[in-house]
């Protein structure tokens, strides 16, 4: 089965906006509303859910393919993917603590938020659910992570101005967020049809 | 018994998971478009909380502290696998509908940090009371968006119609829009009621 082109750039851009993962399919929620007070924090916090989100679709696809279906264990599915995701998280964490401390220093913080991230969990299962191979699977999750980041970064820039508007006292903090949220929604709903 | 009901207001009313904890928003955003779908998440949720409560809370003596997360996980995941292919096998239509959502029950940050927070430190009649009152919870919150949703999005609540067929069905309330505005406006409202009765 050959890949053209054309194919991994429509996977770009159906996970990345038409099909964004926080804004038009509601995955990933906590930590977009969490932390997404400045636009550093959610920089760094796209960054590690990138890493993380490659490296375990990569993993468990490989699990999938060559383990699992093999030997029918299908029904573990769940259960091993969080798993992996978990002792993934922790690897990353040790490994670059000892070799890259800068990066670490920029992202370490946000590793251990990301293994009850649904976003990741969801990843993996989605590149299975979609039949992709190996090269489509990255490119998706790359992708994936593209949108998270784009869509966590716009809300973070929009409350850094919110702090000087005049909210009603009581739609302060996570109400305001969620409307603003909304109004985001209604943009990307915009991307629809991009591609038929 | 007084202790039970404490515990079990405590989680629809006073931390109510999804209101006031801000955890587990993910599928009560993405589920909410039927009240019948919000219904079967609710039970979903309340049997996995409540079965894994149970077993964290009898063994909380026996799990060493340094892989106590690893373990909480395997339990979740393992009622959630049950769930799982339960509705596969006996709901298949709504099984399709919720998709991806019931394997995400086992990230749901409601049932980890129950799990973390209570279960793993009281003794097992608190920890049910716990758990069927932040399951309980979450159904309330989860079905109220539904009502409206499906009520303004269909014109029709369990799928019995109930506005006139002249109505308009509001694509937005549908759409990933209506649902992050909704919640919005809900925890608004909570907010602006529960410091009118602090006062």
């Amino acid at each position: 089965m050959s890949v053209t082109f054309v194919d991994l750039f429509k996977i770009i851009i159906s996970a990345a906006f038409i099909e964004n993962i926080l804004l038009a399919r509601y995955i990933g929620l906590c930590p977009y509303i969490g932390m997404s007070t400045n636009i550093s924090n959610s920089l760094g916090m796209g960054m590690a859910v990138a890493f993380v989100m490659v490296l375990s679709s990569i993993v468990t696809w490989g699990l999938w393919n060559y383990i699992f279906i093999p030997l029918r264990l299908e029904y573990l599915r769940i259960m091993v993917f969080i798993l992996v995701i978990a002792v993934l998280v922790q690897l990353v964490e040790i490994l670059l603590k000892k070799n890259l401390p800068n990066l670490y220093r920029a992202m370490g913080i946000y590793l251990p938020l990301i293994t009850t991230n649904c976003a990741i969990l969801a990843v993996t299962f989605f590149g299975i659910d979609y039949n992709y191979n190996l090269l489509q699977v990255v490119i998706y999750s790359i992708s994936v992570a593209l949108g998270f980041t784009v869509a966590t970064v716009l809300l973070a820039g929009i409350r850094e101005k919110l702090r000087y508007a005049k909210v009603p006292n009581f739609y302060r903090g996570y109400p305001m967020a969620f409307i603003v949220t909304a109004l985001l929604a209604i943009a990307f709903i915009g991307f629809k049809g991009l591609i038929k | 018994m007084k202790q039970f009901w404490f515990y079990f207001k405590n989680g629809i009313i006073g931390e109510n998971p999804v209101l006031r904890l801000m955890i587990g928003l993910c599928s009560v955003l993405a589920v909410s478009v039927k009240v019948e779908n919000c219904l079967a998440m609710g039970a979903a949720v309340i049997f996995v909380l409540t079965c894994s409560s149970i077993v964290i809370s009898l063994l909380r003596k026996g799990i060493p502290d340094q892989v106590r997360i690893p373990i909480f996980i395997v339990v979740i995941s393992t009622f959630t696998t049950i769930v799982d292919l339960v509705m596969k096998a006996y709901l298949p239509s709504l099984s399709k509908a919720m998709g991806v959502f019931i394997p995400l029950i086992v990230v749901n940050c409601i049932i980890m940090a129950r799990a973390e927070a209570f279960a793993s430190r009281k003794p097992l009649l608190p920890s049910i009371a716990d758990a069927l009152g932040m399951g309980i919870g979450y159904t309330l919150v989860i079905t109220a968006i539904g009502v409206v949703r499906e009520l303004f999005g269909y014109g029709s609540i369990l799928s019995i119609p109930l506005l006139p067929e002249t109505y308009q069905n509001m694509m937005f309330m549908i759409l990933p829009p209506g649902a992050f505005l909704l919640i919005g406006i809900y925890i608004g409202v909570l907010n602006h009621v529960s410091r009118r009765t602090n006062k």
